[in-house]
């Protein structure tokens, strides 16, 4: 290598090292970014750590304390069984963490997968998919992980396979329309000129300029997995008892309502600022990813 | 715009026809014999089995029963609900109304918080008031409704005294249901309206009416707001959508009984031919609300053309 080489080789390290630099510095410097990522990440912690946090089982119950008052003892009170709310939420935020993780690895997963084939091979291919996708579409909000539940079952495994299943359309949507413009530029059409195998242009050439977005709709699809699979174990048709499950902890303080309202106001609580935190994150890296992107 | 309107409906022909088929094959994915699937937890001997293969006709070719399923739907007939017998169509047009009532409320005060605040949020781009309102619109989504309406019923029947807590019918028992299912909408149009009133603030028509003296409510009003609201459309439909999947929620915590609570309660008691015949019911309502919005849409953009 020559002195001029190795200088400009050394010049192009220091650009990309600038970049991811300058890249860096715009995450931290997004006040979204910073106070969701912050919260977003002692939710986590304590989740993670709830049998260090609290001394109670969230199962275990205290037959004489029954609907007691936040106290010392119990910080968050107890509920109608005589349960430390405290450990119930703590441990609920795994139940809920997993639910919004597992829901969108499968909508992602899939959606990304049928979004990328639809947009490169085009003609039937796509017409076949998109059709699949607007059947998707035609049950609205919650009602296709409803219609999916009733198929396959209650319970919180099937809740996250109906709130993933449900979000499939939203990756495929947005994947295929970035895919149709990149699919006609030059660099991949070089690629595809090279003679490089479909499956290496779909995920090392093309995936890679679709992930700015799909990172955001992921984002938030985590917040609204969450809200969606609580939702179901609120109506009964997620976890059972005596899960701690947010949703299933609302529902089951219902009844109480008028005697006990720290039964559903700390789980409800529990749910807000989480989704609150990973929304906010999501604004805050849609700004700095993809600003146009209108969601 | 015929030729675009009639292309948009004939597409739609395919998506109905494929969400008939899966609406009609609920039954046959659900793991287990069809049969027993129908009985549910009721207690199965094998000549009650054969009774309700032999009654339903579940003994039939899977394209013999299915055009059978759909000749009925085509006159109107859904089936019977498998718990109380009465036919599937009445119950949805007993609860219908209530849904109704309950998601047209809904929608006119999303429509009005949302474009209000994302109004004022754009024209007082990067202030305090434009912070407060995306502040309000951010934690109106991330609010679930199952949360916000037991708030409501905390603070306003419990505590206040000024609502009953459940029920149906008059407006001091629609005025709860309506606010939780409306906020999570409310928020999403607020920010939807303030990024495309954003968009338009900056286009050069703004600027040159601005530079020709207009004044500040003929540049809002006739030049911004009528530009920015086209895109808004669109997402009417998936918020009518997400309307009705919270009515699911909100109708089942107020103890409405509309067309949500009716849908909960028949796949927790896996009544087949309720659920099946409420999800072929509500996927065409959507389907069509849809169609429409989109034929809205190409109408009032003169911009869209698509033949």
């Amino acid at each position: 290598m020559t002195d001029s080489q190795a200088l400009s080789a050394e010049i192009a390290n220091i650009k990309q090292n600038d970049q991811a630099y300058k890249f860096i510095r715009r995450i931290f410097r997004s006040r979204n970014v910073v106070i969701g990522g912050f919260v977003l990440l002692i939710i986590v912690f304590m989740a993670v750590f709830a049998p260090q946090i609290t001394r109670y089982d969230p199962a275990e119950q205290f037959r004489r304390n029954r609907l007691e008052p936040p106290s010392a003892e119990h910080i968050f009170g107890t509920d109608n069984l005589g349960r430390d709310i405290f450990s119930r939420v703590l441990y609920g935020g795994r139940i809920s963490l997993q639910v919004g993780l597992f829901s969108v690895a499968i909508g992602l997963s899939i959606g990304t997968s049928l979004g990328l084939i639809a947009g490169y091979y085009g003609r039937w291919v796509d017409n076949g998919i998109m059709r699949l996708i607007d059947v998707m579409l035609a049950f609205p909000g919650i009602l296709l992980a409803l219609a999916i539940i009733a198929v396959l079952g209650r319970d919180l495994q099937n809740v996250m396979i109906a709130v993933g299943v449900s979000s499939i359309p939203v990756y495929t949507r947005i994947v295929r329309g970035n895919t149709l413009s990149i699919r006609e530029t030059e660099y991949i059409l070089a690629a595809r000129a090279l003679g490089l195998p479909d499956r290496r242009v779909l995920f090392l050439h093309i995936l890679p300029n679709v992930m700015a977005p799909i990172i955001v709709v992921a984002t938030n699809g985590i917040a609204g997995a969450i809200i969606a699979g609580a939702a179901l174990s609120f109506l009964g048709l997620g976890a059972q008892p005596p899960d701690p499950e947010w949703g299933l902890m609302l529902a089951q303080g219902r009844e109480y309502i008028r005697v006990a309202s720290w039964v559903t106001t700390y789980p409800g609580l529990a749910i807000m600022i989480t989704v609150l935190s990973i929304n906010l994150l999501g604004d805050g890296l849609r700004d700095i990813l993809d600003p146009r992107l209108k969601i | 715009m015929i030729r675009y309107l009639s292309q948009r409906a004939l597409q739609a022909i395919p998506t109905v026809l494929l969400v008939t088929i899966l609406v009609f094959l609920m039954l046959h994915l659900t793991p287990g014999d069809p049969a027993e699937v129908f009985l549910g937890d009721r207690r199965s001997t094998p000549e009650l089995l054969e009774n309700v293969r032999e009654d339903f006709g579940l003994n039939r070719p899977l394209h013999v029963q299915y055009l059978d399923y759909m000749g009925n739907a085509l006159r109107g007939d859904l089936g019977r609900s498998f718990r109380t017998n009465v036919p599937v169509v009445d119950q949805i047009a007993n609860r219908l109304p209530w849904t109704i009532e309950l998601a047209v409320t809904a929608m006119g005060l999303a429509m009005l918080i949302g474009f209000g605040l994302g109004i004022i949020a754009a024209l007082f781009h990067n202030t305090i008031v434009d912070l407060v309102a995306m502040t309000v619109a951010l934690i109106g989504i991330s609010m679930p409704i199952y949360w916000s309406s037991l708030l409501l019923i905390i603070i306003f029947a419990v505590n206040l005294n000024w609502f009953p807590a459940i029920g149906q019918g008059g407006v001091e028992r629609l005025v709860m249901p309506a606010v939780a299912l409306a906020s999570v909408s409310a928020g999403s149009l607020a920010r939807m309206v303030r990024s495309s009133m954003l968009e338009v603030l900056n286009q050069e028509y703004v600027l040159t009416a601005r530079a020709k003296g207009l004044s500040e409510r003929i540049v809002i009003f006739r030049h911004t707001l009528r530009n920015a609201l086209i895109p808004v459309i669109t997402i009417l439909g998936l918020m009518f959508g997400n309307l009705l999947g919270g009515a699911v929620i909100t109708e089942t915590i107020f103890a409405r009984l509309g067309i949500g609570q009716l849908y909960v309660e028949a796949v927790l008691q896996k009544d087949f031919p309720l659920v099946q015949g409420m999800t072929l019911f509500i996927a065409l309502t959507y389907v069509i609300v849809n169609l429409c919005i989109d034929i809205i849409y190409a109408m009032v953009d003169p911009r869209i053309r698509y033949d």
